[in-house]
């Protein structure tokens, strides 16, 4: 049978023959991922298991980003759980303090996960490593804590949607617009269950780091995953970390639930309106929208292209008085990259604040909360009401370029005027 | 394998938060939470229920947040299986490994009405509604998913698995 690529992924990784979608299937998992929320879940779990010890101490990963450094005292104390069981296990790889960055740009720069891997993660955002062909999803803690004893879980083969974008992309114009359009199109259930992989001259002239944007947020449009076939960009991105990963495209042939086709030459960039990551509007139509901050970061847009793609915008600028401009830069390799290349000296120029490697105000976490009325404009990944604070306060989504732009106007702002 | 009971209809997209509303996630208790299952659709719903009755539920049933306290609730109002038009998938997964029977039936969901009396052949994969006459036939699960099912979920397989 011809398979789409998450198919391929899949019949890698277990023994059955992938026939057709809603198949389930047994599979090996090739990493197996928990944060500081979500690992405190998964060890109870893994306890009541009476497992004793994980399938492999290499490939579980742990990353206490969320809320690093820890923010008070309840986070301190799920950290410290989670340090005591990766010490006892001797999991290779515990991150938290200095090593620590934000999970979905932390694994893939370290070389843990790439093209053909299986990766369960206890985080919803875990389908970003599909931007490097892998499958990759979020489960439930004690999925995970299976997958931690055993090495192995079962999948139901997804239904594919192919995106192909084609046309080229405008100046100002980049992956993040690319997804927030699809989930506008589609919609917030649009991919519910379902495997998206995308397609097309404009993912071919992607960057890998634009591609693990979109992935992100797959699940943004309700998917399982989003994947993107593996070529020699991807191959020149994993091997630079130490890996030897093969090329990887969808069988000729293989059959796709439904097509989405796209010209993106001439698109606007694209906001997502409070509160849902469906409404979506080009940026010439969001107009008059005063905002108290900015955030540049996160999973899905805090990796070294988009540093460099806010600096640019913030050059010999300033941020409005008003405005607190806030940038985390997603680990500490992209951190000390922006601070050779000079970025964090144009960030502080320009009047912005430049935080740790941490998830923070993506979640509401902390360093960066918002009060009753504000309005924020981030390149995170969701808007739901009170998603960064307050449940009156309001989240607008775009691209680390929007963002800057915003923040110099001190309202929402179109790049391409300045 | 086999279920019979009493079929209890509910419409669809009906999110974790009707099965389970955030308030009573105070515990993990199973009977606890089976006493307030259904809690955020109608005040009460679960009195209809006796043990080994069968929800029927329409599109997309258990959409919303991943907690694992929905499908433990329905289990502990005594429900053993859903049947459903569709599921959403981290509760289609959450589902199965506590240990709850979930079964997808398309648009034959609507040969089942409220109240209606249904057995299940879980083997054969066959429906049958005593009270119309009408037989459902759907792709029986894999034998893996059943054995999954009989251990009562994730934790007792895994356990046994690594007892083996
Ligand atoms: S950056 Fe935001 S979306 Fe990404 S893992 Fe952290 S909290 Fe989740």
């Amino acid at each position: 049978m011809a398979h789409t690529l998450v198919q391929k992924v899949l019949q890698k990784h277990t023994d059955q023959q992938i026939t057709e979608a809603g198949q389930i299937v047994q599979c090996n998992v090739s990493l197996a991922l928990a944060n500081d929320i979500t690992a405190p879940l998964a060890i109870k779990s893994f306890r009541a298991m009476g497992a004793t010890k994980v399938f492999d101490k290499d490939r579980v990963a742990l990353v206490m980003d969320h809320f690093t450094p820890q923010k008070d005292i309840e986070s301190a104390i799920q950290v410290k759980g989670v340090r005591e069981f990766a010490a006892e296990q001797d999991i290779t790889h515990y991150y938290e303090g200095g090593d620590c960055g934000v999970e979905h740009a932390l694994l893939p720069e370290l070389g843990l996960v790439g093209p053909g891997d299986i990766v369960v993660g206890a985080d919803s955002h875990t389908c970003t490593y599909g931007g490097l062909g892998a499958f990759a999803t979020g489960l439930g803690s004690t999925d995970v804590a299976g997958a931690m004893a055993l090495g192995s879980t079962w999948f139901k083969v997804p239904p594919t949607i192919k995106v192909v974008y084609n046309g080229t992309l405008p100046a100002y114009v980049g992956a993040k617009d690319l997804i927030l359009k699809l989930i506008g199109e589609i919609g917030v259930a649009g991919a519910l269950y379902k495997a998206l992989e995308f397609a097309g001259p404009v993912v071919d002239a992607l960057d890998v780091e634009g591609r693990m944007c979109i992935a992100n947020m797959a699940i943004e449009a309700g998917g399982k995953c989003g994947l993107f076939p593996v070529d020699a960009k991807t191959i020149a991105y994993t091997a630079e970390r130490g890996r030897k990963d093969e090329l990887m495209v969808a069988d000729e042939g293989a059959v796709y639930e439904r097509v989405v086709t796209f010209d993106v030459s001439g698109m606007s960039p694209q906001i997502a309106c409070p509160h849902l990551p469906e409404n979506v509007k080009p940026v010439e139509d969001v107009r008059n929208v005063r905002v108290n901050q900015v955030v540049v970061g996160s999973c899905t847009n805090g990796r070294i292209s988009d540093l460099r793609e806010a600096a640019a915008i913030l050059k010999g600028r300033k941020v409005a008085k008003h405005v607190r401009a806030i940038v985390l830069p997603a680990t500490p390799g992209i951190w000390k990259q922006a601070l050779k290349e000079g970025l964090i000296e144009t960030f502080m120029d320009a009047g912005c604040i430049v935080g740790p490697a941490t998830c923070g105000p993506c979640l509401g976490g902390h360093m960066g909360i918002l009060a009753d009325g504000e309005v924020a404009i981030a390149t995170t990944n969701r808007n739901f009401r009170g998603r960064m604070g307050s449940l009156e306060s309001e989240v607008y989504l775009s691209s680390p370029c929007v963002a800057a732009a915003s923040a110099i106007a001190g309202e929402i702002a179109d790049p391409r005027a300045l | 394998m086999s279920y019979q009971g009493t079929a209890h209809k509910v419409g669809d997209h009906i999110d974790t938060d009707a099965i389970i509303p955030a308030r009573f996630l105070v515990t993990t208790d199973t009977k606890e939470l089976g006493a307030n299952c259904m809690e955020g659709l109608e005040a009460g719903w679960v009195k209809r229920v006796k043990e080994g009755d069968i929800m029927v539920g329409g599109e997309n049933f258990g959409c919303g947040s991943s907690r694992e306290h929905a499908p433990i609730s329905i289990l502990g109002a005594g429900i053993p299986v859903v049947v459903a038009h569709s599921f959403a998938r981290i509760f289609y997964r959450n589902s199965f490994n506590m240990g709850l029977l979930l079964i997808e039936i398309g648009d034959d969901i609507a040969k089942i009405s409220d109240r209606d009396e249904i057995s299940i052949d879980v083997e054969k994969g066959v429906i049958t509604n005593k009270t119309t006459g009408t037989e459902i036939t759907y792709p029986p699960l894999p034998t893996f998913m059943r054995e999954f099912l009989d251990k009562g979920g994730l934790i007792p397989y895994v356990r046994e698995k690594l007892n083996a």
